[in-house]
């Protein structure tokens, strides 16, 4: 380990790259094939893995156009992709902005101001956290049944309902954002207290300004999370116009209706964007994950 | 860390914002108020305890530091604590599509169904009378008086020639909920009803409330309400559906212990999701452990790009992923059969032989989950000393063994809490199983549906939400059963990472 001959040294390195490179070819095989797929004619495969004559009739399909084939056959979009794409987004945005709000203001208070049974309330969050609001689905279900009957936005089917549920999973950013303030100094407060700055002052003025590139780590976190959320979206939502991304992309792959090909250029449209948005943050997120959760 | 004391603040004026709490306030009262109203008194008394908390937090200088924390720790008491109080209660219920209605729903969709006399039943046109409409009966030559058609209304019919000024079919079936309400009598005193979208006939009701909690039929037969079962029955004890929600104790708990059809395929899914989860953490933590070690070594040159083709699984939308790794494993029109076929000659059946379909699910999983590893990894592997792991290759250790007695009981406790809720995140991994394979193939021989690759939480999904009589009731009660696991990883977990900070704090401190 220390002292290495030259040549052993070698052995090692060749090994360490054919192993790194071999894997990578069997980690990374889906999505060349996805690729290929996409651009494939028909929605079977064809018994070749590049495709023989390459066609963007499933890209057309996937943003939402018309594609004419060579036969004069118009084939028209089997789904509203670009619709759901939007609705997902616009879930994701709303909800990750208002579970940013809470979370922050809560974990501020939580990390710096005197509240009677702080601790055991904190305590609670992470118990509480544990349990997966999947599991809860019937009650789910039962609640916004019941809520549609006061206002149908309230109700199934409605993108508010699925907002409103979607903010109940701020415990673990709390903890996150937490674990940040209680690294800032308290001798920042102490003065702002002194120059007479109410609790909310403090916070607005002095450590949301400091909480910006959390913050900015929580959002993206929470945006994906929600953008990925299957279970609740698909108890939810039931009309197709109301879809997200990750229920509708499973009427691609249905027993009656195999659309394979359409499914490949859909998916690479709409995961290649929250994919980028993942690598570039998850530099942060990654010392967030492992902070996070050895700091109690 | 706490130096604010929560001494009030008077912030201006108070009346603003008494008056914005005031108002949001009002309204959730009212939304309370209506929900009581609707017959869910449950959700009425948790509005209720909304409103008062707001009112009382936002509304009085003392509870200033609690207003910070009130919309998170409300939502999570709402969305979260209550939905899993109330999927117990429901495991206590009958909640099904059989009993899916209250009470009071119940007897008003049985006392609205009737029976049309087909002698008197004939089709009917609506005719524009100014602001007004009249009912014209081709087939009897009958006309109505105007009615508004905008509540319950009387009318009555007399001999008349065909109107000018008759509505298109598609706009009078926009009037139907004013034809509903509407009767007409006839010149010879037959009394009349809308008995379809396209005719009217007299109407005799199938069931009269004759009583508390006692429907009358057409036939004579009394039906008495049992609170037990949650259905009318008539003097020969059958059923009359539809059924409402009643509380039935333990009986789900019963039916999943004792039921042969229930509990064969539920003791089978419980072991599969234990193994499963475990295998899961297992496979990826030895994985991304083992990734992590190779690009930790000083001499691995392009590390920063291998890094980033590792997480690339990591990074894409795991409903994608998921998806496409349904398309490929697919038997018949499947890339990786279509590749072991030219190689190998083989054709397994990824998803219809239960071994091989709960392979797969673990391949998938595996997939999707050694980056996150490799990533945590990376991150505790730094913390290492690098003399310990010097100290011991001077001694003579081989490479292997400095890992094993060095290296890996030095990152196991930080690793522990991460291990532990990737654990109960696959316990509980639905979205895999749903999307993979929905739970296929299926266990023979049971009553409900029950997949070989099921794990318990897609189970109850599927006996839920699946068109298999929507076992509300049932799903309730298993997932009592899940709680009561998922609290006890809980507890674990806590108690690890309370463990973990002690550790970390007492090494700082020495």
């Amino acid at each position: 380990m220390i002292v290495e001959r030259p040549r052993d040294l070698r052995v090692k390195k060749i090994l360490a790259h054919g192993f790194m490179l071999i894997f990578l070819a069997l980690i990374l095989f889906p999505f060349f094939m996805v690729l290929s797929i996409s651009f494939r004619e028909g929605n079977f495969s064809v018994g070749s893995i590049i495709p023989q004559n390459p066609t963007l009739e499933h890209w057309y399909l996937a943003f939402g156009l018309d594609y004419t084939r060579a036969d004069g056959t118009v084939v028209e979009p089997p789904y509203p992709v670009m619709l759901w794409m939007w609705n997902s987004i616009k879930i994701g945005l709303i909800a990750g902005l208002g579970v940013l709000a809470i979370a922050t203001i809560s974990a501020y208070a939580f990390s710096r101001i005197r509240i009677k049974g702080k601790g055991a309330m904190l305590d609670g969050l992470f118990l509480i956290q544990m349990f997966p609001t999947t599991l809860a689905l019937v009650a789910i279900y039962a609640i916004f049944d019941a809520l549609g009957e006061v206002s149908p936005i309230l109700g199934l089917n409605s993108h508010t309902a699925l907002v409103l549920i979607y903010l109940a999973g701020v415990t673990l950013h709390i903890w996150t954002i937490k674990g940040y303030f209680d690294s800032i100094d308290t001798a920042l407060d102490k003065a702002a207290a002194i120059d007479g700055a109410t609790p909310w002052q403090t916070f607005r003025y002095i450590f949301l300004p400091l909480a910006v590139p959390i913050m900015s780590v929580v959002f993206v976190l929470a945006f994906i999370g929600f953008i990925n959320d299957y279970p609740i979206a698909s108890v939810l939502i039931r009309s197709e116009d109301k879809m997200t991304l990750a229920v509708g992309s499973r009427l691609y792959l249905n027993e009656f209706q195999y659309l394979w090909g359409d499914f490949a250029a859909a998916a690479v449209l709409s995961g290649l964007p929250i994919t980028v948005v993942f690598l570039i943050a998850q530099r942060y997120l990654v010392s967030g994950l492992s902070d996070g959760a050895v700091k109690g | 860390m706490t130096t604010t004391p929560d001494t009030p603040v008077i912030e201006g004026s108070p009346i603003p914002r008494l008056i914005i709490v005031g108002a949001v306030t009002i309204a959730l009262l009212f939304a309370a108020f209506f929900l009581y109203q609707i017959a869910q008194p449950i959700f009425g008394v948790i509005m209720l305890a909304l409103a008062t908390g707001f009112a009382i937090i936002f509304g009085a200088n003392r509870y200033y530091g609690a207003r910070f924390i009130f919309p998170g720790v409300s939502a999570v008491l709402i969305f979260i604590a209550f939905p899993v109080v109330y999927t117990i209660y429901i495991g206590f219920t009958n909640y099904s599509s059989f009993n899916l209605l209250t009470y009071d729903r119940t007897v008003e969709v049985l006392t609205s169904r009737g029976s049309v006399d087909p002698d008197t039943e004939q089709p009917f046109a609506v005719a524009r009378d100014g602001d007004q409409f009249r009912i014209w009966l081709p087939e009897s030559g009958l006309l109505s008086d105007p009615v508004a058609l905008d509540g319950d209304a009387e009318a009555t019919l007399l001999p008349a020639d065909d109107p000018a000024d008759l509505l298109e079919r598609r706009d009078a079936i926009q009037l139907r909920a004013g034809l509903q309400a509407l009767t007409l009598t006839t010149p010879d005193g037959t009394i009349i009803q809308n008995a379809s979208l396209r005719t009217f006939g007299t109407v005799t009701p199938d069931y009269v409330q004759t009583g508390p909690d006692t429907l009358t039929r057409f036939d004579g037969a009394v039906l008495t309400a049992n609170h037990e079962t949650g259905f009318f029955v008539d003097e020969n004890g059958d059923q009359v559906p539809p059924g409402w929600r009643v509380g039935i104790g333990w009986d789900n708990f019963e039916r999943i212990f004792t039921s042969e059809g229930i509990r064969g395929p539920m003791v089978s899914i419980f072991i599969w999701t234990f193994v499963f989860a475990i295998a899961s953490v297992v496979l990826t933590f030895a994985l991304g452990l083992t990734l992590a070690v190779i690009l930790q070594w000083p001499h691995l040159r392009f590390k920063a790009v291998y890094r980033i083709l590792l997480i690339l699984p990591y990074a894409v939308p795991a409903f994608i992923s998921i998806l496409v790794f349904k398309g490929l494993f697919n038997q018949n029109f499947g890339e990786i059969n279509l590749i072991l076929e030219a190689l190998f000659g083989v054709r397994p059946s990824w998803f219809t032989d239960g071994n091989l379909a709960r392979v797969m699910v673990l391949i998938v999983n595996t997939w999707l989950g050694y980056p996150y590893m490799m990533l945590l990894a990376m991150g505790f592997l730094q913390a290492v000393p690098e003399d310990h792991k010097k100290a011991a290759a001077l001694e003579g250790a081989s490479a292997v063994r400095v890992f094993f007695t060095i290296t890996l009981p030095q990152i196991i406790p930080p690793f522990l809490p991460l291990l532990i809720a990737s654990f109960a995140f696959n316990f509980n991994n639905m979205v895999l199983i749903f999307l993979l394979t929905r739970g296929l193939p299926d266990i023979p021989g049971t009553v409900i549906p029950a997949g070989e690759t099921d794990i318990l939480a897609s189970f109850t999904y599927r006996l839920a939400f699946d068109n298999a009589g929507q076992q509300f009731g049932l799903a309730g009660a298993i997932t009592l059963l899940i709680f009561l696991v998922v609290a006890a990883i809980s507890y674990a977990n806590f108690v690890a990472m309370r463990r973990a900070a002690q550790k970390r704090s007492g090494r700082v401190s020495a």
